[in-house]
């Protein structure tokens, strides 16, 4: 009976010393850049919540769309109301795992995220280059992949088709410290 | 003892294989933050009259609008298209809450300046508030000479203003709405029974017919009309339609005039006889 306890005691500290294994981040930075002949358009957005449970490599990130800062105020406005429709998809997620988590070491480490993206209510599943660095008390990760507004049901005005790119490029840059609940 | 021991370990395989989603995590910690609800109109016009909307920090722009004459003056005068009403106008935003505009009007060869100033800004989320309210004022110059010479008009004597508090709640993504108490003052009227001060009140609504495209209608009741003319109350309906940094308007009206003092209280198109005057009004953002 006393070796069942024990048992039961070390499930309970494993359980314990896993919640401690989750790392956040509530200002990660994500910027989105649209380049073509007639116009550049960028965007930054440092608000962006990420979370590592480092038990089991998963990740998820929750980005607000209306955090996203535009050089011009009109460009915003649109940007909110007539590509993205942040009053009805207010927020964009990812959900995926760190391929290979385990390897990651003190210094850069590129690895693969692996998941699914959801912007502007439309799915997509995803493989994003990365770079990872963990120590101690973070891991911090940073990287760059593009991005088709097509995949994700977002239209472009003939009008407008010169001045916004089809594909956007989007970095990010998180720096995850351990979560206390 | 060994009960408690159960417990814990029953609510610890919980949290352990039944854990939380990491999403859900990040849901609870996303901070509430005041949400400032925008674009309840798309341009800084419902139709003549102003929307609460403002010009944006810094930003110039130059507004050309025409009104045309009434379409039922018949096919002679091209339904109105002989005859037109143009305004140009440069406005200039300060900073996101405070614009300024300067204008002129061929109609009675008038010049106008105004100030809007954005007031309260409607939130959801956090600090919540239902409405957003917007103060305009402006002063107009009418420069035509339609006075008996003997009878020559001084500068102070040819001025108008107008006061109004601007009102407006967006409903949802497609439905907003504006009510508009207004004041106006003539520092001339044309003959002594008509009264020097107005009041009127406004109503605008805006539709969202797609995502660049909504239909907009506004009214403005005034309760003292001047005696010298058959004036009536200036009903407009149009079009909205957004083209990137452009905002293109479609109007009929019973108005031929585009600034406050003149089709608040001078309106005397009857639009369901068909004094309708088609017009447009362009924006440019520099």
């Amino acid at each position: 009976m006393k070796i069942i306890y024990t048992i039961l005691m070390c499930f309970l500290f494993v359980n314990v010393s896993n919640s401690q294994k989750q790392f956040l981040t509530k200002n990660g930075a994500i910027t989105f850049f649209s380049s073509t002949t007639m116009a550049d358009i960028k965007a930054d957005n440092n608000q962006v919540l990420s979370i590592i449970d480092a038990s089991n490599g998963k990740m998820a990130i929750i980005i607000l769309m209306k955090s996203f800062m535009f050089k011009k105020a009109l460009m915003q406005e649109h940007f909110n109301e007539n590509y993205v429709e942040s009053d009805l998809f207010p927020k964009a997620t990812f959900k995926g795992e760190i391929l290979n988590f385990e390897t990651i070491k003190n210094s850069e480490t590129k690895l693969e995220v692996k998941g699914s993206i959801t912007i502007h209510g439309k799915r997509k599943e995803i493989i994003i280059p990365a770079t990872f660095i963990r120590s101690e008390n973070t891991i911090f990760v940073k990287g760059e992949f593009n991005l088709l507004l097509s995949d994700y049901n977002i239209k472009i005005p003939s009008i407008v088709s010169k001045k916004i790119a089809k594909e956007l490029k989007v970095t990010f840059e998180f720096n995850h410290k351990p979560y206390k609940k | 003892m060994k009960r408690i021991i159960l417990i814990i370990f029953i609510l610890s395989i919980n949290s352990q294989f039944f854990g939380q989603d990491l999403l859900d995590i990040l849901d609870n910690e996303t901070p509430k933050t005041e949400n400032i609800v925008t674009a309840t109109f798309k341009g800084t016009r419902i139709l003549n009259g102003h929307s609460i909307e403002n010009r944006k920090d810094k930003e110039l722009e130059f507004i050309i609008s025409h009104r045309f004459g009434r379409v039922n003056l018949g096919f002679d005068e091209l339904f109105g298209l002989d005859q037109s009403n143009i305004r140009f106008a440069l406005e200039y935003g300060f900073n996101d809450n405070l614009t300024i505009g300067f204008g002129r009007s061929s109609f009675e060869k008038i010049y106008d300046s105004f100030l809007k100033y954005s007031l309260l800004k409607q939130k959801n989320g956090e600090n919540s508030f239902p409405f957003a309210v917007s103060l305009f004022g402006s002063v107009a110059l009418k420069t035509l000479k339609d006075y008996d010479p003997s009878d020559k008009r001084t500068f102070a004597e040819s001025l108008f203003y107008v006061g109004q508090v601007l009102i407006a709640r967006k409903v949802n993504p497609s439905f907003s709405y504006q009510i508009t108490p207004t004041y106006v003052h003539r520092n001339t009227v044309r003959i002594n029974a008509d009264p020097h001060d107005i009041f009127a009140l406004g109503f605008g609504t805006r539709i969202k017919l797609s995502k660049r495209v909504s239909f907009n209608s506004e009214y403005y009741v005034a309760f003292n009309e001047s005696k010298s003319i058959d004036a009536r109350n200036s009903l407009a309906l149009g079009i909205d339609i957004e083209t990137g940094g452009h905002v293109f308007q479609l109007i009929l009206s019973n108005a031929i005039t585009m600034i406050e003092k003149s089709f608040i209280t001078e309106s005397t198109g009857d639009f369901f006889g068909g004094d309708i005057h088609f017009g447009f009004n362009i924006s440019r953002t520099f």
